[in-house]
């Protein structure tokens, strides 16, 4: 383990401890927060006893879902703009600004179109994710040595030989970073969905054992889904760094 | 890719006709239930507008965020600044910030309730958890960037830190660290409103809760047109600035 990690590591642990001995003592007050230990006690019999694996199931996969469909889309878009450039300047100024909109204002929006239930969730996670995986393989698109589209011309590569033999291995990295903020982002759309209107799923439990005081079902599940996402997002960084660096880009 | 300012103004109009033009269709095809036509949607914001209710709120709104944004960029410039000097703080503490962008922070939300109870304080807390990290990320690259020489001549001439940050690293990085503030302004700004939906009696986004609780599709067609053209609008003001910044160094 590199120096730089173990500092981290007990930077983090200094933290938690603190926390613990803070609400040990009682500075913080039970009804606020319960210590770390218990959290993790909480967790663990929470899932041996599996009365919320539905709700964690059912947002994980419509988490995948809306992630799958993102990449999918997103990359196809991509394909398709990098070829079509009036398009793709029209669009320019809409995928600059995307971010800054607040896409959960539309939800109400999509509950009304689509009914209560997983569709809009999905929706959301989706319409945050996509345009986070066109902008980067658009750019990976545009990073492509004109040489290796040369070679595949030589060759008389057909469009979707070219696509498969050189375009795709080539963006690879490219494709990643976009999977690692479309997965990202697909999780906050779901989840924050389900915060502000759902019947089920691990957003609506929160917020419901938030409104019953029943710290020992929130806390655990805030936990999870914070292990989780940072989880994912370490393994797919890793993953990318590897790649970049096999390519020299990094 | 170069793009003069004038064909930038073309996509945009284009881009919003045919946007309109979507929104129209979408009316056709959905009906009064679920949505209003653009004109209806325009309709009512003037009235909205004129009427009484709505300014408190947007007052409101508008104090939670301005107060989140100033904390947020205040926090991010520092620990950007940290970051982006020291390499063992940056080797250290880079890797959790990364983490913790990816964390749906909505999660967090009965946490800071919890801790700052229901109010203005919970409101910008929200903003601010979500602001404070890109502007971080994006100064500590900038500051990392800056050329050495710089940073040499400062400490030969005994600068203070603070004047350091003044003097030399806000100047010298200011293209990188504005680009971080946009990215900053809008996270804020979702934040904020984020944080009146769930617990809050005023501003904008318990307007429109409220409105969802209600099905008063006016309002929320309104407040959605509204909040959109808002964050646009800003954005693009935000993004012009920065392209000019970029082409000045």
């Amino acid at each position: 383990m590199k120096p730089a990690a173990i500092w981290r590591t007990a930077f983090l642990g200094a933290l938690v401890a603190l926390l613990e001995v803070l609400c040990l003592t009682g500075r913080i007050d039970k009804l606020t927060m319960q210590p770390p230990h218990q959290i993790i006690i909480d967790l663990l019999r929470m899932l041996s006893a599996g009365t919320l694996n539905l709700a964690i199931l059912k947002t994980l996969a419509n988490s995948f879902l809306a992630f799958g469909l993102a990449m999918v889309t997103g990359t196809a878009a991509a394909l398709v703009l990098h070829r079509l450039r009036a398009v793709r300047d029209a669009l320019d100024p809409l995928f600059a600004t995307y971010y800054a909109i607040p896409v959960f204002a539309f939800y109400p929006l999509l509950i009304i179109l689509f009914g209560l239930g997983d569709t809009p969730e999905i929706f959301i996670g989706f319409m945050l994710a996509v345009v986070a995986v066109i902008v980067s393989v658009l750019s990976g698109i545009d990073r492509i040595p004109r040489v290796l589209l040369k070679t595949a011309r030589v060759h008389q590569l057909s469009t979707w030989e070219t696509a498969r033999r050189v375009t795709l291995p080539c963006i690879a990295p490219y494709i990643l970073t976009g999977a690692k903020l479309a997965l990202a982002y697909a999780l906050i759309g779901v989840i924050g969905a389900e915060f502000i209107m759902s019947s089920s799923g691990m957003g609506y439990e929160i917020s419901f054992a938030y409104m019953n005081f029943d710290n020992a079902t929130m806390y655990p599940l805030i936990l999870l889904i914070v292990l989780a996402s940072v989880g994912i997002n370490m393994v797919l960084g890793r993953w990318e760094r590897l790649l970049m660096v096999r390519r020299g880009l990094a | 890719m170069k793009t003069s300012s004038l064909d930038r103004l073309r996509n945009g109009l284009v881009l919003l006709l045919v946007l309109t033009g979507l929104w129209q269709v979408l009316y056709w095809c959905v009906g009064d239930v679920a949505l209003r036509s653009p004109l209806e949607t325009f309709g009512y914001t003037a009235y909205l507008l004129g009427s009484a209710r709505f300014w408190p709120n947007l007052v409101e709104t508008a104090q939670a965020f301005g107060l989140a944004l100033v904390i947020s960029v205040v926090m991010g410039l520092a620990i950007g600044f940290t970051l982006g000097l020291s390499r063992i703080a940056n080797a250290v503490f880079e890797p959790v910030l990364v983490s913790s962008y990816a964390i749906p922070k909505i999660t967090l939300y009965p946490i800071l309730l919890l801790m700052f109870g229901l109010g203005m304080s919970a409101k910008v807390a929200f903003g601010v958890i979500h602001g404070v990290i890109p502007i971080a990320l994006f100064t500590t690259d900038a500051v990392r960037h800056i050329r050495p020489v710089f940073l040499k001549t400062g400490r030969t001439m005994g600068l203070s830190p603070l004047e350091m940050a003044w003097r030399i690293l806000l100047p010298a990085a200011m293209p990188e660290i504005f680009a971080g503030l946009r990215v900053g302004f809008s996270l804020t700004l979702i934040g904020t409103l984020l944080g009146e939906m769930f617990a809050s009696q005023r501003g904008i986004g318990y307007l429109l809760m409220n409105a969802i609780g209600l099905h008063n599709v006016d309002l929320i067609m309104s407040l959605t047109f509204m909040l959109t053209l808002f964050a646009g609008a800003a954005s693009v003001i935000l993004l012009a600035i920065n392209r000019r910044m970029q082409q000045r160094t």
